[in-house]
């Protein structure tokens, strides 16, 4: 359990002297912020900020806390803010065991034990070695959740990470996402624009003009 | 070294002085040329880049043979720096003269004659008198054959040391040609009925400056004027008659005189594939090796024209600022010695034509001279007795640039 | 620290050849004083100008200069406009690296071996069919114009453009592009020409420079091939270089200006003709034209390619025959016997310059590689646009090498050093360094940005995101660049030559060396082991990658 917090104070962000967005907000331990908006309102932009690599055309301002720390003036990698993309991004030159491996803090114990633990628990024991090009797009989101699990965030950002996925199998993956996020008790921020994520999610709704 | 960094030369002979007093070693840049065993000991390890033409397989391996032989007996490391053109080398040196490398040169002993000699001597720009004090240097018998100390008409000052001999002759393939052409005037007569079927290198390919330099001896009638540095009216009077021979000439050659070969290699092979039926070469013994390794045809004869053909004789030299000097004199000397020399003009070798005067040897070691001469492609003795003299060096220049600047912008 | 790092390399390597090129036009002036001329004047520049024939040698280099360029453009451009995604395209794809890496010596000889009056072909079709019994007194080979120059330069230059355009294509997203156009209403092969063509020409512009100074002032292409009678400007440059009248230094410096303003000439007269094909274009895509001319195009397109092939397939052949040739006289197609004595004789002379050969090419590439790499990273990181400097690189392809070559040699002999294997390296580092940054470039630029990002999310170091996931991930694009590089470093002449002062020699220095010697069967013999050694290179290029991903289909897709 991570119990951390995430906290969003005036946070601006403009693009040619046009402010984007303005957010302040507060997310608690298992919470599930949802960011909806149209395309072009900067929902993209804001997870960029928070996780470190906002390209330098954009201006912006205010601060991000975790745990009450300014996490702004860290490096992306020094953030400890884990992020879902909409592809899974598996490296493909690594099996998904490797995946998983070099997403796990040096210090980590049993790595092997973990790993196995891990994949047993979303339901794909014995994939250890399995080359990442083989996987379904269900069997990947799940990898690349665990893959963010096992990096030990302290927050979590998803920038619409069920948009590729069929509607079936979107269900399941959103569920799943959710119920491990909020069991690890990390504050998260999903950006989308599907009104059905943002119900899943059943927390606050932060909505961009 | 002296010139540049004098402390540290001076501190080198004080080290030696001091640490050494009664020490054999010598100052290694002190070289004595009269002490042979004391060159003999300092040149043992060192390297000698021998910069030679590379054009020539049987050359090349020659060389190998010499590398090895002196790396076994003298400890010397003789690396053939193969150029395309000597030319090259003698630029090399003017360049490091250029930048003041006075003592650290990159060449360390070449393979020249004629003109590149007499520029490198024109601008002091070798090391010497060396060559005369070589212990096999008596072997050329130089009282009797006077070009073992003359190159080109410029004596030699003991500059370079004697290396091979070379004749121009002609070679023609009997199968399309039966009669040779006996005179340069003759050529003409011929090739005018016969067109396409002779060219020859463009100077300033040695060989084919070698053929201009026949051709102006034989239409001038030897004039004396060719003995002596060129001059601009001697120039224009001596070689007219060239001019209007050569002018009646190419457009009857292969090609209608639009393109000639860049050397005799080239040539060889025109004839091989039978482009041509009248070539040149300067090594007597051309055709007869190119015949045995077929790349000429067998029905291919070498012979001398009636007047006499120019020889030569080509030489070793050592640059100014050759860093390895005495490993370079050991080399020149080996490859001055009997044995070197009697492999050398082995056909089954290098092929090439001694510079030791033979009839001084005994009995015991003339015989590894004896070419088997019974086949038909070689040229004979007799023939290679017609020699003619080589111009003064500064004609060859003049001809080759007066050819270029009539001929080259057809 | 990196971008530092990469820029100061880049001003260290564009510093010898300006230098180079400013210590060379010393002599053109008149100050020479190793020569005792140290006042400056113009008397070069008079003996120049009444060199003979000296308008023609320029007119050659100039007219190679432009065709050369014009032709194999255009001919790539066909090709690609009507064969792209056909099967013969995926067969060229393959091809076209191993084609580019056939050095340009090894070329020459193998098409002058084909072509001449007594080469391969003439013996395939005679007596029978010409009854020559023995070869026809034509000029085909060195001709006086240069054709057979200018042919065997856009020989080897069509691949080398295709492949810098296939390396352009995908940013264009041309599939695309094309199926807008033809739902339009437009045949492929004009959809091509009139929606990718204009975008991919920006693309492949700084290459076709390159090979237009590369043409109009080869040395040894033009010395295989090239017309004598004037030869080309930079073959007469060189010859003035080397003559032993030490006072055609002068003339040779002033001639290697005039071969750099004859370069820029060809330039300049280039970038006319963009202007003029520039506006031809837009009155022609104006015209909305959809059908005309497609089956011209379409014809010459898909004939330009495997002609190219044939020619490249023959001049092997040629070699190939001439290297185990027995005696082999005129008409016969074949020889009368088959020998394995000329590998045998220059066995023995192979060794040194074979180890020498991948010495140099390995290191300096390496040595390539890593600033290249550099480079990228820092333009990465500093997530601006392309970094400013990077053309410098591009440097030693838009200044003639005899130029600045002969530059370095006086300027390194003044800093006291020797001719040793470090100068030579650093020699084919200059030249290596702008084709591993032209192969590189784009792969590494073009790698979604998002993997760094999925790899700093989960805590990953720069350092560590570089070499466990960057690296890996463009692993065969770097050793394609390492395979381009070493066929580059292997097939230098020049460098070698005038860097090493012939004491360090290559497969290639000693090849051309044999030129003068021009025994057919030893050339042939050199030019196969030149031309093998960068083959191996690309086949390796191509397996390891294909080894190492051999269970990760996700790697052998983004190939």
């Amino acid at each position: 359990m991570s119990n951390s917090i995430l906290e969003l104070n005036n946070v601006r962000i403009s693009l040619g002297g046009k402010q984007l967005l303005e957010v302040n907000c507060r997310v608690g331990p298992g919470e599930i912020l949802t960011v909806m908006g149209p395309s072009g309102s900067g929902k993209s932009s804001l997870l960029a900020y928070i996780a470190g690599f906002l390209a330098p055309v954009f201006k912006s301002s205010g601060s991000v806390l975790v745990n009450g720390e300014n996490i702004c003036s860290l490096a992306a990698e020094r953030r400890r803010v884990g992020l879902l993309f909409q592809d899974p991004l598996l490296f493909p030159h690594l099996s998904v065991a490797g995946n998983l491996r070099f997403a796990m803090p040096r210090n980590a114990q049993q790595k092997s034990h973990a790993i196995s633990e891990g994949l047993d628990d979303i339901g794909l024991a014995g994939f250890d070695d399995r080359d990442p090009g083989t996987l379904s797009g269900g069997q990947a989101s799940r990898v690349a959740l665990l893959r963010l699990l096992l990096s030990a965030p302290n927050a979590v950002l998803l920038d619409e990470p069920f948009s590729k996925l069929d509607t079936q199998l979107r269900e399941e993956i959103r569920t799943l996402v959710f119920d491990k996020l909020r069991a690890s008790g990390l504050p998260t921020i999903l950006v989308t624009h599907d009104q059905a994520d943002a119900e899943s999610a059943g927390g606050a709704i932060h909505t961009l003009r | 070294m002296a010139q540049l960094r004098p402390q540290s030369t001076l501190a080198r002979i004080f080290l030696l002085f001091v640490l050494l007093p009664h020490s054999s070693l010598t100052m290694a840049q002190a070289i004595d040329i009269t002490d042979w065993p004391a060159l003999e000991q300092q040149a043992r390890g060192e390297t000698v880049y021998f910069n030679a033409w590379g054009g020539e397989p049987r050359i090349n391996s020659y060389l190998s043979w010499v590398g090895e032989t002196l790396n076994q007996r003298f400890g010397i490391n003789l690396q053939h720096v193969k150029v395309a053109d000597i030319g090259e080398a003698v630029s090399k040196i003017v360049a490091e003269r250029q930048a003041g490398n006075d003592t650290n040169g990159s060449i360390d002993l070449l393979w020249i004659n004629g003109e590149n000699f007499a520029a490198l001597k024109e601008n002091k720009l070798l090391f010497g008198p060396w060559a005369e004090e070589q212990p096999n240097f008596s072997l050329v018998n130089a009282n009797r054959f006077p070009e073992m100390r003359e190159d080109f008409t410029v004596p030699t000052d003991g500059l370079e040391s004697p290396w091979t001999r070379a004749q121009l002759v002609f070679y023609h393939d009997s199968q399309w040609l039966a009669e040779p052409p006996q005179t340069i005037a003759a050529i003409l007569d011929w090739s005018t009925s016969n067109p396409g079927e002779f060219t020859y290198p463009r100077p300033p390919a040695f060989l084919g400056s070698t053929f201009l330099k026949q051709a102006v001896l034989e239409l001038s009638n030897k004039d004396p004027a060719l003995f002596a540095p060129v001059t601009d009216n001697e120039f224009q009077r001596v070689t007219a008659s060239l001019w209007d021979y050569l002018n009646a000439l190419h457009p009857t050659l292969l090609r209608a005189g639009r393109y000639f070969p860049s050397s005799a290699a080239e040539l060889r092979r025109l004839m091989g594939d039978g482009d041509i039926s009248l070539a040149l070469a300067f090594n007597p013994n051309e055709a007869l090796l190119s015949v045995r390794t077929g790349e000429l045809p067998e029905s291919v004869r070498t012979y001398v024209l009636q007047g006499g053909t120019i020889g030569n004789v080509s030489f070793l030299a050592i640059p100014y600022n050759a860093q390895h000097k005495a490993a370079a004199m050991i080399t020149a000397n080996f490859l001055l010695s009997i044995e070197a020399q009697a492999r050398a003009s082995d056909p089954d070798h290098m092929g090439s034509t001694t510079v030791i005067s033979i009839e001084d040897l005994d009995a015991d070691t003339r015989w590894q001279f004896d070419v088997e001469r019974s086949e038909l492609a070689a040229a004979t003795p007799e023939e290679l007795s017609r020699k003619l003299q080589e111009p003064h060096p500064s004609w060859t220049p003049a001809l080759e640039r007066a050819w270029v600047q009539r001929y080259s912008a057809r | 620290m990196l971008r530092w790092a990469s820029h100061s390399l880049i001003y260290l390597l564009a510093a010898p050849i300006l230098l180079g090129t400013f210590i060379a036009s010393l002599p053109a002036f008149g100050y020479f004083p190793p020569l005792g001329s140290t006042e400056f004047s113009l008397d070069a520049w008079r003996d120049l100008v009444e060199v003979p024939g000296l308008t023609r040698s320029v007119l050659i280099s100039l007219i190679s200069g432009v065709l050369t360029p014009l032709v194999s453009l255009a001919l790539v451009f066909l090709y690609l406009a009507s064969a792209t995604g056909s099967r013969l395209d995926l067969w060229i794809r393959r091809l076209v690296s191993p084609l580019l890496s056939f050095p340009h010596a090894a070329a020459a000889f193998g098409l002058a071996f084909l072509i001449a009056p007594s080469g391969l072909l003439s013996r395939i079709i005679s007596p029978e069919l010409t009854g020559w019994d023995r070869p026809p007194d034509l000029l085909i080979v060195n001709d006086t114009w240069g054709l057979s120059l200018l042919f065997g330069l856009i020989v080897k230059e069509v691949p080398f453009l295709l492949l810098m355009s296939l390396a352009a294509l995908p940013q264009l997203q041309p599939r695309h592009r094309i199926e807008v156009a033809r739902t339009l209403g437009y045949r492929p092969t004009i959809a091509w020409l009139k929606v990718i063509a204009p975008s991919l020409y920006p693309l492949v512009r700084l290459p076709v420079i390159a090979v237009i100074v590369f043409a109009s002032a080869t040395v040894d292409v033009a010395l295989i091939l090239g017309p004598t009678l004037p030869p080309t400007l930079s073959v007469r440059v060189l010859s003035w270089f080397n003559d032993p009248d030490l006072n055609l230094r002068f003339l040779a410096a002033a001639g290697s200006l005039l071969q750099l303003g004859t370069s820029l000439l060809a330039v300049v007269i280039w970038l006319a003709l963009e202007k003029l094909f520039g506006l031809l274009w837009r009155f022609w895509l104006a015209t909305g034209n959809r059908h005309t001319g497609e089956r011209l195009a379409f014809a010459i397109g898909r004939s330009a390619m495997p002609i190219v092939l044939m020619v490249i397939t023959g001049s092997l052949l040629a070699l190939v025959s001439n290297a185990f040739a027995g005696p082999w006289r005129y008409p016969s197609t074949l020889p009368s016997s088959w020998t394995i004595q000329h590998w045998a004789n220059s066995l023995s002379d192979l060794s040194t310059p074979l180890f020498n050969t991948v010495l140099i090419s390995v290191s300096s590439t390496l040595l390539a590689l890593i600033i290249v790499v550099a480079i990228l990273e820092s333009e990465r990181q500093s997530s601006k646009a392309r970094s400013a400097p990077s053309w410098l690189l591009y440097l030693p392809l838009l200044i003639p090498q005899l130029v600045f070559l002969f530059g370095i040699i006086v300027a390194t002999e003044f800093a006291g050093w020797q001719a040793n294997l470090s100068l030579v390296i650093f020699g084919h580092l200059l030249f290596v360094l702008p084709y591993v940054f032209l192969s590189l470039s784009e792969a590494y630029r073009q790698l979604d940005p998002r993997w760094t990002q999925v790899a700093s999310t989960l805590g990953a170091s720069q350092l560590k995101s570089f070499w466990r996931i960057r690296i890996p991930l463009l692993l065969a694009p770097c050793l394609t660049a390492v395979a381009i590089g070493m066929a580059i470093s292997i097939s230098l002449f020049l460098p070698t030559q005038l860097l090493g002062a012939g004491r360090i020699t290559t497969i290639t220095s000693e090849a051309v060396a044999l030129t003068s010697g021009a025994n057919r069967n030893l050339i042939s013999v050199w030019a196969l082991v030149q031309l093998s050694l960068p083959i191996l290179g690309f086949m390796m290029a191509l397996f390891i990658p294909k080894f190492i991903w051999r269970n990760r289909s996700g790697m052998i897709e983004t190939q």
